[in-house]
This record gives C-alpha cells, sequence and structure tokens, in this order.
C-alpha cells in the first residue's frame, strides 16, 4: 500500500470519526428517551418500519462504522504485534466487509416493513 | 563491581547505575547489564560530570559520546532516570533527590557500545524525509527577501532551532512501534523546509512525510515536545504536516 492510499486511510478514519460523534449522541438520545417514554420493542419497530429517514441515518451509521473500526483495528495489530503487509490489509478488509453486512442486516430488520418482531 | 553487590551510599556520593552493553540492543533487549558505581558528589554536578568521572577514574572502559558540554552540539544525549536528556545540561540536583541515577544509551537506536548510539537510522530518516533545501536560485542571482513577519517564516522561526540530539526519537513510542516511522526530528526538519519560501522541492517532500512511516502514524502523544529540550513544538509542526498533505491529498497533489 502506498504513502498516499496511506494517506486516505488517515483521512477517511477522522472524517468517519466526525460523523460517527454525530451519529452516536443521536441514537444515544434517541434510546434515552424510547426507554424514559416507556416505549415496547413493538412500538419502536412501529415507528422505525418503513421510515426512509431513520434507515437512512442507520445505513450511514452502520457505513461509518465499516469504514472507521477497520483503519483503527488495523493500527492497533500493526503497532502492537507488527503485523504489517497484504495479510493484515485483506484481514481487515474482511472486518469492514462483516460490520457493513451485519449491520445493514440490522437496519434492514427494522426498517423492512413486513418483518415480524425480533 | 556489579549490581548484585552495590556498595554503600555514604551520602557524599552519588549510586549511578550505568548500562554496559553486550549487544547492539539496548535496556529493552536485555543485550547487557546496569552496572553500579559510586561517584563523589560536587556542587553545580551535572549528569555528564558523573559519566566523566566514572570513565576517567573508575572504569576507562566505559564507552560514551559528548563534544561541546555545553548543549550546543547535542551529543551526549542519553536516558536518565527513564528520561531522554541532555546529560550535559542536566545537574544531578534536578534528577536525583534520592542520591541514585540509571544512565542508560537513547531507546530506538542502536547501541554501539555501553552510553554511545548509533544515530545513523535517525540522520537517515532526515535524508527521506527530504531535509535537504532544495532552491532554485544561482549565485548569480539577487537575494530571496523573505519577511520575518510572514507567517511561514514565523513556522520555520519555531523548528529551525533543532540541533539533532535524538531526544524526541529517543522518546518517541510510535519510532518504538514502527520501526520505519520518520521520527519527530525528521518532520519537524521538513515542516521547516516546507514553509521555506525558496524551497522548491514541497510536493515531494510532502509524499516523502505521508503515511504510515510518516506524519499520519503519529498519536499526538506529545512526548516529543515534552522532552525536547530546546522546547521545539514538534507535535505541532506533525499536525501542521497531516494539515498540508491531506490539503494535497484533496487536491490530487500528493
Amino acid at each position: 500500500m502506498n504513502a498516499r492510499t496511506q494517506a486516505w486511510l488517515w483521512f477517511l478514519q477522522r472524517a468517519s470519526a466526525a460523523m460517527l460523534g454525530f451519529f452516536v449522541l443521536v441514537h444515544l438520545a434517541t434510546m434515552i428517551y424510547a426507554v424514559r417514554s416507556g416505549l415496547s420493542a413493538g412500538e419502536i419497530l412501529a415507528r422505525t418500519r418503513g421510515n426512509i429517514p431513520w434507515m437512512l441515518f442507520y445505513a450511514v451509521f452502520v457505513a461509518s462504522v465499516a469504514v472507521h473500526v477497520p483503519i483503527g483495528l488495523r493500527n492497533i495489530l500493526a503497532e502492537t504485534f507488527a503485523w504489517r503487509g497484504r495479510s493484515l490489509e485483506v484481514a481487515m478488509l474482511g472486518v469492514g466487509v462483516f460490520f457493513l453486512l451485519f449491520g445493514l442486516r440490522a437496519v434492514w430488520a427494522v426498517y423492512a416493513p413486513g418483518a415480524g418482531l425480533p | 563491581m556489579d549490581q548484585a553487590t552495590p556498595p554503600a551510599n555514604t551520602g557524599s556520593t552519588i549510586r549511578v547505575s550505568v548500562w554496559r552493553s553486550s549487544g547492539a540492543g539496548g535496556v529493552a533487549s536485555g543485550e547487557g547489564r546496569f552496572e553500579v558505581f559510586e561517584v563523589p558528589r560536587q556542587p553545580s554536578q551535572t549528569v555528564l560530570d558523573v559519566v566523566t568521572h566514572i570513565q576517567r577514574h573508575l572504569d576507562p572502559t566505559l564507552t560514551y559520546r559528548f563534544a561541546c558540554r555545553v548543549g550546543v552540539c547535542g551529543s551526549c544525549a542519553m536516558v536518565v532516570n527513564g528520561e531522554a536528556r541532555w546529560t550535559c545540561r542536566t545537574h544531578v540536583d534536578k534528577v536525583s533527590a534520592d542520591g541514585t541515577l540509571e544512565i542508560a544509551p537513547l531507546r530506538n537506536l542502536p547501541v554501539i557500545r555501553d552510553l554511545a548510539t548509533d544515530m545513523s537510522v535517525f540522520f537517515d530518516k532526515w535524508a527521506r524525509a527530504k531535509g535537504q533545501f532544495s532552491g532554485s536560485r544561482s549565485r548569480t542571482d539577487d537575494f530571496a527577501v523573505v519577511s520575518p513577519q510572514s507567517e511561514e517564516r514565523q513556522q520555520v522561526d519555531l523548528g529551525i532551532e533543532c540541533i539533532g540530539c535524538g531526544v524526541c526519537y529517543s522518546s518517541c513510542d510510535v519510532v518504538e512501534w514502527k520501526p520505519d516511522y520518520l521520527g519527530p526530528a525528521a518532520m519537524n526538519r521538513a515542516w521547516t523546509l516546507i514553509n521555506d519560501t525558496r524551497d522548491e522541492a514541497r510536493r515531494e517532500r510532502l509524499a516523502a512525510v505521508a503515511g504510515d512511516a510518516g506524519c499520519h502514524a503519529c498519536h499526538t502523544h506529545m512526548t516529543c515536545t515534552e522532552r525536547c529540550p530546546k522546547h521545539l513544538p514538534l507535535t505541532a509542526a506533525i499536525a501542521g504536516l497531516k494539515r498540508m498533505t491531506t490539503r494535497a491529498l484533496l487536491k490530487g497533489e500528493l
């Protein structure tokens, strides 16, 4: 991986961190509001199903995680365990894809209009 | 006299543990051992005075490096009680409240012998960071005019006094974790040249300091800034490189 790509990774991690700061705050505020208002799982799902803004919010949230985590994990593994090179890049790509797929699956579960209660 | 049988400390002496190498790996590698010496206490005594006393009066085989003795040359840096310092400008009073000293070679550099490290890697990284001025004027051209008040010149002023002692490099955790990492001094040098309006190699230099071995690996621990004997804002220089490389990246110039 050349220095230009590494610089892009650094930039993407900072940009995704800034986005995650916003997403986490909104997520926590919403969770606290929902719990304190005594909403049941069914009532929460009734609000999220078919709700495109919430679906987009959590889809971008998941995408930010899928970008942020593997880049940070790559640094930690390289610095702590001296794991470097192609095998690390492939493994971290796998971590990113894992977070993206399972995150989007969760988003779909609370969005899909026809889905039952989990 | 070895560490197993240290002499009694009488109060008018300092008990000094000095690294004696058996390989190039330094203290972390365990390639050597600390040997204990009892050195007479003197007023206004520096750590370099202590090392010199040991070499001249107690064990002439002790190897260390110094030159100017007044904080100009940057030759005598060692790790004193766990922190990299210029030994010539470190008074024993300031670092040894309990009458003991531990003196080791700089970290992150191969040990030549005892307290003397091989600085080649350190200066090779200055070259890798394109630490050489690259101008375009010849001797027949007129002088370049650089205003002392300009923002670029003021940035240069903040970092230009580096004498290459290696204290920041020895103190940097990232250098330890990533042996390819350029380190604070090399990047501070690149930062002063990038802000030199006469220099022509800005683009190549930004490319040289970008990426995992360059400014983007810095975790902003700020140990380099904390330990620099000249109080240079090294972390700020690296942060400046991050900003400039990012701008160049987004413009497609990196």
